[in-house]
């Protein structure tokens, strides 16, 4: 790990990928009501493939493409279990429920963030 | 960053107090009388739209994926003609209309209103909670 030149590392990009997700799942449940929304999602797993430095490469025209890096930005439209006849796909239950693993995600990488910032510390007062 | 949550779902909440005050003043129309068909009380219904356009970031909306109330709509059910001669109101034939409110749908209406404006307490608590965390990642 090098320590002073890149010290959080992943995390620091993720918690604005997080926050993003946290965004859009409060947009979808904030537009619960309208007419013909359709409820979005990121894809981490996309935006994760997006950020490699070196992602898999198709150097052969008979190598076949991954799709791992099909739309980078990882937005994608949520498919609802049940369609409501105003066009509405945004099922508040399911809503909720991703809400709570948005935050859960949201905390789990505060939490990777928080012990690099105390190893960091640790490390300068040479304890 | 997650100010963006604050603000979207304040948008909703505004939205959901708008269709509560029309559920309010539905139910407290609901037994208005007129004496023409055409001035008879119909129904208010609030038509929701979510905030995705760059118009409406010119607008002054800066909480883009927020809902607003586009536009309030008379409800078309058929308003009730009712022979009363004796109310003040009546036509010359002794005629008055009754509003088209449902009272049960008003009802529905204004649980469903709460229970959305509800989801969205929801949403600003617990961004409330990740934001105060963040902050505290310094104290780590």
């Amino acid at each position: 790990m090098k320590l002073f030149e890149n010290p959080f590392g992943i995390h620091e990009q993720a918690v604005s990928v997080r926050n993003k997700r946290m965004e859009l799942i409060a947009a979808n449940i904030a537009n619960a009501d309208t007419p013909h929304f359709k409820a979005r999602d990121l894809d981490f797993k996309k935006i994760l493939a997006a950020s490699d430095p070196a992602p898999m490469a198709a150097t052969n025209v008979r190598h076949f493409a991954t799709g791992e890096t099909e739309n980078p930005s990882g937005l994608v439209y949520r498919v609802p279990y049940n369609s409501s006849v105003d066009g509405n796909t945004v099922e508040i239950a399911v809503e909720q429920a991703q809400y709570g693993q948005a935050a859960a995600d949201y905390q789990a990488t505060l939490q990777f963030l928080e012990s690099r910032m105390s190893g960091i510390r640790k490390s300068l007062r040479g304890e | 960053m997650l100010k963006n949550v604050f603000g979207i779902a304040g948008t909703a909440l505004n939205a959901q107090t708008i269709r509560m005050n029309t559920t309010a003043s539905n139910l407290a129309n609901a037994g208005a009388v007129s004496g023409t068909e055409e001035e008879a009380y119909r129904a208010k219904r609030p038509v929701f739209r979510a905030l995705v356009e760059q118009a409406d970031l010119n607008a002054g909306f800066n909480n883009l994926g927020g809902v607003k109330v586009n536009e309030i709509v008379d409800t078309i059910d058929p308003v009730r003609q009712v022979h009363d001669p004796g109310n003040p109101e009546a036509n010359e034939d002794g005629f008055i209309w009754l509003s088209n409110v449902n009272e049960v749908t008003e009802m529905v209406e204004m649980v469903a209103a709460s229970r959305s404006f509800q989801n969205n307490v929801e949403v600003v608590n617990t961004a409330k909670q990740l934001v105060m965390r963040t902050l505290d990642i310094t104290k780590a």
